[in-house]
């Protein structure tokens, strides 16, 4: 599939496409997705058991199959960075992904894909965070992202310290991505969130360390494969220690995930959740500035939910 | 039992270790459970007498096994359980094909006895001074784990990769691609010379490697002189035909003597399985006899022609060349990694007092002491932060793994190394424990860190650190910069490997030369914010 598939697709739309591919990298072969008109902007639930969380707060956003069209692929792409079980929480919750699988498979997702570019060994993270048995349960399918191969080199236009990065190809070539970080501290970017997921999916983050983090963060936002629809799972959250965590002790079992389209307005109501004001976090407040999305909450139709 | 079944039980036994060795160094998956690993390479003689002599524990009985076998029965150990002797007899049984028919006999030779008891002699009084740079040159186990690490792993690796990039366009992905780490050439350079050598010699002499280089089998050489159950040549029966001895892998049976140097017989059995007469016997009952004859002939000394190799022989010539494109070739091989880049180069170098020594090993005195560099470790470490070693630890040192934290770190849940290690250089330690192990402690230079010279959030290091020993504490205006508590930090090298300055890093750990125990990170109770109302 993939590389080849894309390349054949690419030849069969002539060979414009193929000069645009050429000089502008993937990006010109991608219209945005046409984004339904939602219900709510932003769905919070807590209460429940990750799995139940989710069939209510999918419900509320019209279902999957408002992001999901029959025969498209998915990538979902959480938080599997660590080689910890999941009471941990410094991965996201395996009952999570699990969930969200089925309901792209369910919404007539052609294939679910799965994965990140971990930071601790791929193998042992994708085991023993619970998330490799978790995907296969629901007939998803892991993929491995530990090898520069799998990244292409991507042009970021807006990007003001982030010109370019490689990121990984199931993004690129995924009908419909799925971002599903879990809520965590950080000890460098204070705290790990949507945005912050997404360094899963690029290859080169030392530049991103050596270059202004908090910029490169709120850059890579403006890359047009953005997620199509981000769930931050806080029913596990790792309140300090993060993003890796010391012990269970860091953990705060607060039964709770947040569902929305924008990034930066998640990423604010999670914010708000650590008690911590959105503005103080850099990579927030620049991409409020830069318009990727809003962290003024105030002004979003929020749906609140309590199971 | 009829006597020529007990090759065919050999050759079975052989191949069977052969493999299992063989397959616990090309598992780069880590798909053997490590007590099964420890099996396998239990009856390796160096590694066992090493740890035996280390920790003085009856549970280490793989020597004596081996060292009982040989007193009753000869050096068995050499063609059954030692994969460097086993992969001569394949090699030198593959080349025999090649050969032409008159080629293919060996024939009796003198012992190289000066060379043969001086490197064991060597080996011996060099260890006895502390140190096991000789045997972890000459010991077979051992050079066959580098040539399996450096070389057979590597290949095994790139088999795998181009089936698992075949199979990805079919959506599988259960076979993925394994990264490669370059091992530098000056550590390759001892293995490859080896390699040449032993392949060299097993398609020319056969097992000349054993009898003369080899100090294992110089040992048990000296323990099968008075061997219980030996190889003799009944004279009354033999006919001088001389087919034992063309099948003599040692050159060890002076047929026209009808005398066998069983010091130098390692035991294949192929002479048991030729002899027309059955005059050749593997038995205890004429040892006296036998040994008498032995002394009273070995006063009329005969020189015995050794035949020379002949003309080029270009197949063998190609052979090796092919043999050694293939390995330069392997070693400039491998999959990129992350080029860090920062705005500004670094400036303050790194200043390590010590090199870091894998956890479960004590120190670095006990480490060098007793690792012969068999690289099993290397192999399987998931993280490939154990890495061949050039001079870290010194000249006598080189190949001794250690921490290269420049290519990975220690995996905080991981206590693999440990576990296998068959020589007692990194000792068994228990999860818990080895969590507390201080192999070093980190040292930040604050001139080259990004959030001191760019002004920007990094916390690389920081992120990564297992026990937050490694933890952000407040810099100017919003920023937050590393800070140590030496205390808690175990030197496990995921902040020096993270750390994206070059071309020093911001932040690196120095070795301690004997490990300690950290303290365990502060337990906290969390205060977790109450209520049902929504922040927002």
């Amino acid at each position: 599939m993939k590389r080849r598939d894309f390349f054949r697709k690419s030849v069969g739309a002539g060979i414009v496409t193929g000069v645009a591919m050429q000089m502008g990298g993937y990006r010109k072969l991608w219209g945005r997705t046409s984004r339904r008109v939602l219900p709510v902007d932003l769905v919070a639930i807590r209460g429940g058991e990750p799995d139940v969380m989710f069939d209510r707060g999918i419900e509320a956003l019209g279902g999957m199959k408002a992001f999901v069209k029959s025969g498209q692929t998915v990538l979902v792409k959480p938080n599997i960075g660590w080689d910890v079980i999941p009471e941990r929480a410094a991965n996201t919750n395996p009952l999570t992904v699990k969930r969200i699988v089925e309901h792209c498979l369910a919404a007539g997702a052609k294939q679910v894909y799965v994965f990140d570019n971990t930071i601790d060994e791929m193998s042992r993270c994708y085991k023993n965070s619970g998330i490799e048995k978790a995907v296969k349960d629901a007939g998803g399918k892991m993929v491995p992202g530990h090898i520069e191969n799998y990244y292409q080199e991507v042009a970021i236009p807006q990007g003001q310290r982030l010109k370019s990065t490689k990121v990984h190809e199931l993004v690129l070539e995924s009908d419909v991505f799925i971002n599903v970080p879990v809520m965590k501290s950080h000890s460098s970017t204070r705290l790990s969130l949507a945005m912050k997921n997404l360094m899963g999916v690029v290859w080169d983050r030392r530049y991103w360390h050596s270059n202004d983090l908090h910029q490169c963060i709120a850059d890579y936002t403006t890359f047009e494969k953005k997620p199509h629809l981000n769930v931050v799972d806080a029913y596990n959250a790792l309140m300090r220690n993060g993003p890796r965590g010391v012990s269970k002790s860091d953990v705060a079992n607060m039964k709770s995930m947040l569902i929305s389209t924008d990034m930066v307005a998640i990423d604010a109501a999670a914010t708000k959740m650590f008690g911590q004001e959105p503005g103080t976090v850099g990579y927030i407040r620049k991409a409020d500035e830069m318009k990727i999305g809003t962290m003024d909450l105030d002004n979003l139709e929020i749906k609140r939910i309590s199971i | 039992m009829k006597l020529s079944h007990l090759k065919k039980m050999r050759v079975i036994i052989s191949l069977v270790f052969l493999l299992a060795t063989t397959i616990v160094f090309l598992d780069y998956r880590n798909l053997i459970p490590e007590k099964l690993i420890s099996g396998i390479v239990y009856l390796q003689f160096v590694p066992s007498l090493l740890k035996f002599i280390n920790l003085l524990s009856i549970t280490i009985l793989g020597f004596i096994v081996v060292t009982l076998l040989t007193f009753f029965f000869g050096r068995v150990y050499c063609s059954t359980v030692c994969p460097l002797g086993i992969l001569q007899d394949l090699v030198s049984w593959i080349s025999r094909k090649f050969k032409k028919k008159k080629n293919r006999h060996y024939q009796y030779a003198q012992p190289h006895n000066i060379l043969r008891y001086s490197l064991l002699g060597l080996s011996i009084v060099v260890f006895l001074f502390g140190s096991v740079f000789v045997i972890t040159l000459l010991d077979p186990y051992s050079n066959f784990g580098r040539i399996m690490t450096y070389f057979g792993k590597p290949a095994v690796v790139l088999a795998n990769n181009g089936i698992s990039s075949i199979l990805e366009k079919f959506d599988i992905f259960s076979l993925y691609p394994v990264q490669l780490i370059n091992i530098p050439f000056v550590v390759m350079a001892f293995p490859i010379a080896l390699l040449i050598l032993v392949l060299w010699l097993s398609v020319t002499k056969g097992r000349l490697y054993c009898n003369t280089v080899c100090p294992v089998g110089a040992l048990l050489g000296l323990v099968s002189k008075i061997a219980i159950f030996r190889i003799i040549i009944d004279e009354s029966k033999c006919t001088k035909c001389s087919l034992c001895a063309k099948v003599c892998k040692s050159s060890c049976i002076n047929f026209k003597e009808t005398e066998v140097d069983f010091s130098r017989c390692v035991g294949c059995y192929n002479c048991l399985t030729v002899c027309p007469t059955d005059a050749v016997k593997y038995t205890s009952q004429p040892f006296r006899n036998a040994l008498k004859n032995r002394r009273r002939k070995e006063k009329i000394v005969k020189s015995a022609s050794v035949k020379g190799s002949g003309g080029p022989d270009l197949g063998k010539r190609n052979f090796v060349k092919g043999s050694l494109a293939y390995i330069l070739g392997l070693a400039g091989i491998s999959l990129a990694q992350d080029k860090p880049v920062n705005k500004n180069p670094t400036e303050v170098p790194e200043e390590k007092e010590f090199p870091v020594s894998p956890p479960g090993s004590l120190s670095l005195e006990n480490f060098n002491d007793n690792c012969t560099a068999c690289t099993l470790c290397v192999s399987a470490c998931p993280t490939y932060v154990l890495q061949p070693s050039i001079l870290q630890y010194g000249l006598a040192g080189i190949m001794q793994p250690h921490m290269d934290y420049h290519v990975g770190y220690c995996n905080y849940d991981c206590t693999i190394c440990a576990d296998i290690c068959p020589t007692g250089a990194i000792l068994p330690v228990v999860l818990e424990e080895k969590q507390l192990v201080q192999l070093g402690i980190a040292q930040f230079i604050k001139e080259n860190c990004i959030v001191h010279t760019d002004k920007t959030d990094c916390g690389a290091c920081s992120e990564v650190c297992p026990t937050k020993s490694c933890h952000m504490v407040p810099y100017e205006d919003t920023l937050v910069i590393p800070e140590v508590l030496e205390e808690t930090c175990i030197g496990c090298g995921a902040c020096e490997f993270a750390c994206p300055t070059t071309p020093f890093k911001a932040i690196y750990v120095d070795g301690k030369d004997t490990h300690q125990v950290a303290e365990k990170p502060a337990e906290e109770e969390l205060e977790v914010p109450e209520g049902d109302d929504w922040p927002f």
